[in-house]
């Protein structure tokens, strides 16, 4: 088998990706009403105890199997008990909980009253790796140790040391990787900080045993104090900037970045009422105008939260079993309580940090370095949309209502402006092509606080 | 030493107000606080604020009263300002408490009548150790904030009254010797070693704690040598031991070392060139104050 290309299914730990794998990661799972936002985005469950790492690493590549290969730098030796295969719908579940969230509530009637909510959640994700071996002797004659190889899942793997780069670059090269210009470099830097190398391929035999169309994740457990994403060799071929999705479970709290600033996304903004089936664009648009703000790039936020529970839940909290095979190990502790239940739960001592990195190679010179902190406070990105009441009104009282919904749409307009640089004129068309969400027609001109052209002038639209 | 304070009329409010650093340093940092919490939206509730002032002047308050000592809230006052900006806790408790520890080690841990530890260093090491609910986050502020800092600290240099301004531009030089060091031993870009040093939490340690006039050598001498070793014990911590707050252990593991120097270094006593008074105008210390 020859494998011309190198790359990874988790750009995050340090993936490389030649020019001619431009689709390689095109493959985002696509939810109804276009909610595949941020294809080419890579997802890492990272679980986070003391000196213990298990990374979970998602795969969305879905181009020809035998073209498929990763290579990832690791702090410490693997061998096979550390490495598991992992079902793609874990990452998919923990990405559904900790999506942002669009919120609506329904205006009761002015004039008698009643209340219900929903909630809609965002998107998802899917997985998939590979791999193949070589000659031990080759190997050595490079400087380059294989430590250790073996076959889990549909992945051949092997784990690399190597003494200089150069041998490195030889041994990729000969095993049919095209390695970018530039790598030589950034491995040389892993090999002085005594990194390994972790490369996988697909065996194509493993695979169609499987059954799968897809790749699974690959899931690895190992002891260091280093708590980081190598994602330096992933910027090597990049074009243009990459999303990172991190999803960082600890037993004590947040996880933030400690050599790049961690910041909120914005939350809890009312939005107009259209944003319903905009939800995506929305979103997208508001994140790159918060990167925007900050030069373009940056770690934010998106959700902070205690496994137990949730409110809203775009999905339901992670089942025990779930978490397990992320690799929280200390859930022993807590005896065999599992919830199933939608909200407030018997709480876990698990916390889930999600972080949503935007970077470049100029930007995030530096791989990522995590903490984990004893911030227990719960965040979620959330966004909230008041549906005004759309029966017949008929008292005194639905006059100032009206009126009311009308100022609240204006601030909603406003609101949304700013967070996603879009243009109040573009707003207000949309919003009436929508037909949704409008304004209230005030007939009688007395009832509306006053004449009102020069807002038809200067005003919102 | 050190004693250039103007009490003439020629220098006018301003330089009177900022003839002692500590004035300086107290309007430095409360601009820092309000740039966090406005422009970097930091999580700071102000309750947290007033209770961490309220307990580092308490303390000095009854620790000055039992040693009959004349009471100066301007020391105090630095402390909490520093714990405010490097210390994140969810509790007020810890906020209180970590004042209280900071300030009641300057009485306690004392050699020949200087403290050891820089107040707010101790009590931030000590709370971050101690407590999981309380941690320090080195990269809460970014690296824009760079020129912003500068040109504060920058400005205590012309002005020349952070008298301890050797101090910290030999530890930014030390750092930066070996962080470009290791980048170059790695074969990494230099944009590598720019980032780490734009770090704004490096920049605040670097202007505004280890230049404690109290904690550090008497000597210009030992001060440079003591630059140099906290900057390799920070950088020995960060990059071998992959503990983000390495420079800020490092002041706490170094401090004991400065009597050690002092004896081998001897240089004058730092006092602080004007005591508090309640009129509102700063005058010429005549006794050693603290």
């Amino acid at each position: 088998m020859k494998l011309s290309h190198l790359l990874s299914s988790a750009l995050a730990l340090g993936v490389i990706a030649t020019a001619s794998t431009a689709n390689a990661f095109c493959g985002f799972y696509v939810a109804k009403a276009g909610t595949d936002l941020f294809n080419e985005s890579s997802k890492v469950a990272l679980v986070r105890d003391g000196d213990r790492t298990v990374i979970t690493m998602a795969n969305d590549y879905q181009g020809d199997l035998t073209e498929f290969a990763m290579v990832i730098p690791v702090p410490t030796a693997i061998t096979r008990e550390q490495v598991h295969i992992s079902d793609p719908a874990l990452l998919k579940h923990l990405d559904a909980y900790t999506a942002p969230r669009l919120v609506e509530y329904f205006d009761k009637d002015p004039c008698s009253p009643q209340i219900m909510y929903k909630n809609m959640r965002m998107r998802g994700a899917v997985p998939a790796p590979v791999a193949e071996m070589m000659m031990t002797d080759r190997a050595e004659s490079l400087g380059v140790t294989i430590e250790d190889e073996f076959t889990v899942g549909e992945y051949d793997i092997q784990l690399l040391s190597a003494t200089q780069s150069d041998g490195l670059m030889t041994y990729l090269d000969e095993n049919g990787y095209q390695v970018p210009e530039g790598a030589n470099r950034i491995l040389g830097s892993y090999i002085k900080q005594d990194m390994k190398f972790f490369i996988a391929k697909v065996n194509l035999e493993e695979q169609s045993k499987t059954g799968n169309e897809y790749l699974r994740p690959i899931a690895v457990a190992f002891e260091s104090p280093k708590f980081m994403l190598p994602i330096r060799l992933g910027t090597l071929n990049a074009r243009g900037d990459q999303d990172l999705f991190v999803y960082a479970l600890t037993r004590e709290g947040q996880v933030e970045t400690t050599n790049y600033r961690t910041q909120k996304i914005p939350t809890g903004q009312e939005l107009p009422v259209y944003i319903k089936d905009e939800f995506p664009d929305f979103y997208k648009s508001m994140y790159k105008t918060a990167a925007k703000r900050d030069g373009g790039h940056g770690v934010f936020m998106e959700y902070a939260w205690n496994m137990g529970w949730c409110d809203p839940c775009a999905a339901d909290p992670l089942s025990r079993e779930e978490l397990q095979e992320l690799g929280v190990f200390w859930l022993d502790q807590n005896g065999n309580e599992t919830r199933k239940m939608r909200r407030p739960s018997p709480a876990q001592n698990v916390f889930v940090t999600r972080l949503h990195v935007r970077y470049d190679a100029k930007s995030f010179p530096e791989d990522l370095k995590f903490k984990t902190t004893g911030n227990t406070e719960n965040y979620q990105g959330r966004y909230v949309l008041r549906h005004a009441f759309d029966g017949e009104m008929k008292c005194e009282a639905a006059k100032d209502y009206k009126a009311m919904v009308n100022e609240r749409l204006d601030k909603e307009v406003k609101t949304l402006a700013n967070l996603t640089d879009w243009d109040r004129k573009d707003i207000w068309d949309d919003i009436e092509d929508a037909g949704v969400g409008t304004k209230f027609e005030i007939k009688d001109k007395s009832d509306d606080r006053g004449p009102t052209w020069w807002k038809d002038m200067w005003g919102d639209k | 030493m050190d004693q250039e304070v103007r009490t003439g009329t020629r220098g006018g409010r301003l330089s009177r107000l900022f003839a002692d650093p500590r004035n300086y340093q107290i309007s430095v940092l409360s601009s820092l606080i309000l740039l966090g919490l406005f422009h970097y939206s930091f999580h700071l509730p102000w309750w947290h604020v007033v209770g961490c002032i309220g307990a580092t002047l308490t303390t000095q308050a009854v620790a000055d009263k039992i040693i009959k000592r004349p009471f100066d809230p301007r020391s105090p006052l630095i402390s909490a300002l520093s714990l405010t900006l490097l210390l994140r806790t969810g509790s007020v408790t810890l906020s209180i408490a970590a004042g209280v520890i900071a300030i009641a080690s300057k009485y306690l841990i004392r050699w020949h009548g200087k403290h050891i530890f820089n107040p707010a260093n101790f009590g931030l090491v000590i709370m971050s150790l101690v407590f999981g609910a309380a941690w320090i986050s080195p990269g809460q502020w970014g690296q824009a904030t760079l020129f912003a800092l500068l040109l504060l600290a920058l400005g205590g240099v012309v002005t020349g009254k952070a008298k301890r301004w050797d101090v910290s531009l030999s530890l930014l030089g030390f750092y930066s010797a070996l962080v470009f060091g290791r980048a170059l031993w790695l074969g990494d870009p230099l944009g590598i070693p720019v980032h780490q040093m734009q770090s704004g939490a490096l920049l605040i340690f670097a202007f505004f704690m280890i230049s404690d006039p109290k904690t550090t050598p008497d000597s210009r001498l030992g001060r440079v040598l003591f630059a140099a070793l906290v900057a390799t014990v920070g950088f020995s911590i960060q990059f071998a031991m992959y503990n983000a707050a390495g420079i800020i252990l490092a002041l706490i593991l170094c401090a004991p070392i400065v009597p050690l120097i002092d004896r081998l270094l001897p240089a004058g006593r730092y006092q602080w060139p004007t005591m508090f008074t309640l009129k509102g105008d700063s005058h010429e210390t005549l006794t050693p104050a603290e």
